[in-house]
């Protein structure tokens, strides 16, 4: 197969398809890390031109790892529609950009064309559009889900609710449960990073939480984010859980570092169904971010995105009530500054929503990354305004448990105030109910933890 | 309450705070505005007399504004909120964690101190994200130094990988220096934060050491590795080969709180092995995290069932749990 071009009378040619792709990418120090970014910001933009003629086809036939490798290539091949990919198969990554931003494009006949698309396609076509064209796009495209109550309707944006605490104090995590239940955050979720992740702690949290949702009734669900296997654990011993979690890679080397496998990942599912407190029908909670691939020396060769977009593809076999990329908590070493995480957490955002995810993000920084509380702002207006989900709820953004900075619970109602956006619809009734929000915003009585102390 | 100064004080204000920084010693990190001009007055609001809490404006030249360090605990714990529905409730809640609680709102955005104090925190944390640990505190515990194959600061944060293995100089050092094949090797490491090893490692060390010496174990030669990243417990076993190898490091700061350690560990460890076959304990510090004597214990009570159980990470607890 050829794949070169002649740019500003200098010749380029790419090796093979993860080449092109991963030179095609936009710089990320992951990629320059795993050694296979472009060399040039001129090489960069040939690689681009040339991925803009590839067909569908081709890189249906050239996935990240192959087929017989790596289930996760299995599970994303699958899944694949075949009447629409025998309709789409020769479209050409530059003509699919052009179609997904047409006014003529539905969401309806985005919502289709998705089903015959895998994830080294929706990596493509990322790599050759624009931070407004990836929020324009993403904006068309709502995936609504539902548990105890519905999440990605138009004109709403959740919070989960993030309590963490460093030593799982039952008292400090209620406490700070019910701050951000007073600033309308824990609709999405209600869900704790555990510090201990042994099955007595996780139980015990899942108990609170449930208790504090039961006592309230409040229409959301409660999850504890511990290792899925701790979690199937807690289902059978008959703790109440609400969502299941579970981190996710984008290759089988990379769930084995997780400590996970399709199997594993099958039984999980099966056991929420049987087991979940929740309505449904959607049970599972996942996380990714773009680098966890290469962190576990999984990555077969191909860059962060193409192995970001592979969890959403293995994602969607379970039918997620949400997903949320960690966008900015791995690090420099893989996002170095906060031009790279924005760029990040716009791709991520709208890769989810083409692959029909329920999407979310964590918008988010550590300490050793070159980016502020202000950038990460600017991110969550960005992602406000492109539909996105949820983004998290932490009380000042400040997670002292996982020691980075993301969303505080003062966020999500700043970015409904701005972007005229409302709660879930049944956790804005049940706000509005109890006096803590009118007409959409905060009242007198939001944003007091203490409210919560009268029941 | 929140009101607006007039224009006229705000002009006296810039006046009176650059007549004291004119006054303060050279030498003392006080930073003068670029310019001497009073920046431009915000539009005319209804104009109050009272700055709000306080109360040290005045529209004297004279004026001193000296504010008390908003860092300490009883600064950081104040309440936020302006009517709660609960106050002494409140008060409880807030008391019952660490989390930056009951911290009340402007319009939907934090109240102006919260919002400070916030960057106060991430400005001190980036002023101390790296460092050194003292050679004298290496020495007191008898732990020599090795490096990995990183060479500089910025190698650290951008090449992982070479801070997963080390040097060949260390290598070298690892094989003459220690003990081989013992049941428990400790390893010490900087991590993205000298400061917790610095500050914990004379309360976590001589209780792990003294719990796994009176567990019966068999343990290596302790030493410190410059550097390091948690994957460098594969290429140390791979000299030493250890039934366990622990490694005490340092995390990547949280906001204010510099000197958190943590305390990995694994069954045999070697190449190719992954978190999945480690264990964690995090967050240890004084700060607000697990205490670090206690952390000690509990490592010390973790190798005693990695050691009986011959697995670690997720191969124990489903060994726990009765599944294999």
């Amino acid at each position: 197969m050829k794949l070169a071009t002649t740019l500003f009378g200098e010749r380029y040619t790419f090796r093979d398809i993860k080449d092109l792709l991963a030179k095609a990418n936009e710089e990320k120090s992951g990629d320059q890390l795993a050694g296979v970014a472009a060399e040039s910001a001129a090489e960069r933009m040939a690689a681009k031109f040339v991925l803009s003629e590839v067909t569908l086809e081709t890189l249906r036939a050239n996935p990240a790892v192959p087929y017989e490798e790596d289930e996760v290539t299995r599970v994303i091949d699958d899944a694949v529609n075949e009447t629409v990919f025998q309709e789409i198969k020769g479209m050409q990554v530059g003509e699919l950009r052009e179609w997904l931003l047409a006014d003529t494009t539905s969401e309806e006949m985005i919502r289709r064309l998705g089903n015959g698309l895998t994830s080294e396609m929706v990596a493509a076509v990322t790599k050759l559009m624009s931070n407004l064209d990836l929020m324009l796009a993403a904006a068309k495209i709502k995936v609504v889900k539902h548990a105890n109550n519905t999440i990605g309707l138009r004109g709403t944006l959740g919070s989960r609710c993030q309590p963490n605490n460093q030593t799982d104090s039952v008292e400090g995590i209620r406490a700070a449960i019910y701050e951000g239940l007073s600033f309308g955050s824990g609709d999405s979720v209600i869900g704790i990073n555990p510090s201990d992740d042994s099955l007595g702690s996780v139980a015990q949290l899942l108990e609170m939480t449930y208790e504090v949702i039961t006592r309230w009734e409040i229409p959301t669900q409660n999850c504890v984010l511990a290792h899925v296997s701790t979690q199937m654990e807690a289902m059978r011993k008959g703790a109440p859980v609400g969502l299941v979690f579970q981190s996710l890679a984008g290759s089988q080397k990379g769930n084995d570092s997780f400590g996970i496998d399709v199997e594993m990942l099958d039984e999980a599912y099966a056991l929420a169904k049987r087991h979940s407190v929740v309505t449904g029908p959607n049970y599972m909670y996942f996380e990714t971010g773009q680098g966890a691939e290469l962190s576990a020396d999984a990555h077969h060769g191909a860059d962060q995105l193409v192995m970001e977009a592979r969890c959403y593809g293995l994602a969607k076999r379970y039918d997620p009530f949400q997903l949320n990329t960690v966008v900015g908590f791995i690090g420099p070493e893989y996002l170095y500054d906060a031009t790279q995480i924005t760029r990040a957490g716009l791709e991520d955002h709208f890769m989810g929503k083409l692959s029909g995810i329920s999407m979310g993000a964590d918008v988010c920084y550590t300490n050793h990354a070159r980016s502020t509380q202000n950038e990460l702002e600017n991110l969550a207006v960005l992602l406000g305004a492109a539909g996105v989900n949820y983004i998290m709820g932490i009380p000042m953004g400040d997670d002292s448990m996982l020691s980075y900075q993301s969303s505080s619970y003062h966020d999500a109602p700043s970015l409904r105030q701005l972007l005229n956006l409302r709660p879930l619809p049944e956790f804005e009734a049940w706000m509005e109910d109890l006096g803590l929000l009118k007409d959409g915003r905060l009242t007198e009585k939001a944003g007091d933890a203490s409210f919560f102390l009268s029941r | 309450m929140n009101s607006s100064p007039s224009a006229t004080e705000v002009r006296d204000i810039v006046q009176a705070v650059l007549a004291e920084l004119e006054r303060a010693p050279s030498g003392e990190t006080v930073r003068a505005p670029a310019s001497a001009d009073a920046p431009p007055a915000p539009p005319a609001a209804t104009p109050r007399a009272s700055l709000g809490r306080g109360g040290s404006a005045g529209t004297s030249n004279e004026m001193d504004v000296d504010v008390p360090d908003p860092t300490v605990t009883e600064e950081r714990r104040r309440i936020g909120v302006e009517h709660p529905a609960n106050a002494s409730g409140l008060a409880n809640l807030a008391s019952s964690t660490s989390a930056r609680l009951a911290v009340g709102r402007a319009g939907p955005r934090p109240r102006t101190r919260t919002m400070l104090l916030f960057g106060a925190d991430h400005a001190v944390t980036q002023d101390a994200i790296f460092g050194d640990v003292p050679t004298e505190l290496l020495d007191s515990f008898g732990l020599f130094t090795v490096q990995t194959q990183v060479t500089d600061q910025d190698e650290y944060l951008l090449r992982p990988d070479l801070g997963r293995r080390l040097s060949d100089e260390a290598r070298k050092v690892v094989a003459e220096r220690c003990v081989k094949k013992p049941q428990v090797q400790v390893v010490v490491g900087d991590g993205l934060s000298a400061a917790a090893v610095t500050n914990n490692l004379p309360h976590i060390y001589p209780v792990l050491e003294q719990g796994l010496t009176s567990a019966g174990f068999s343990l290596g030669t302790p030493f410190f590795v410059r550097y390091c990243r948690v994957g460098v417990i594969n290429d140390v076993n791979d000299v030493v080969g250890a039934d366990v190898v622990v490694l005490l490091i340092g995390e990547r700061p949280g906001l204010g709180v510099a000197d958190a350690m943590s305390v990995y560990s694994g069954w045999r460890p070697g190449p190719g092995k992954t978190d999945a076959h480690r264990d964690v304990i995090c967050m240890i510090t004084a700060n607000g995290g697990t205490n670090p004597l206690e952390a000690g214990a509990f490592a010390v009570e973790h190798v005693k069932n990695v050691i009986a159980a011959q697995a670690s990470g997720v191969e124990l607890r489903l060994k726990q749990s009765g599944e294999r």
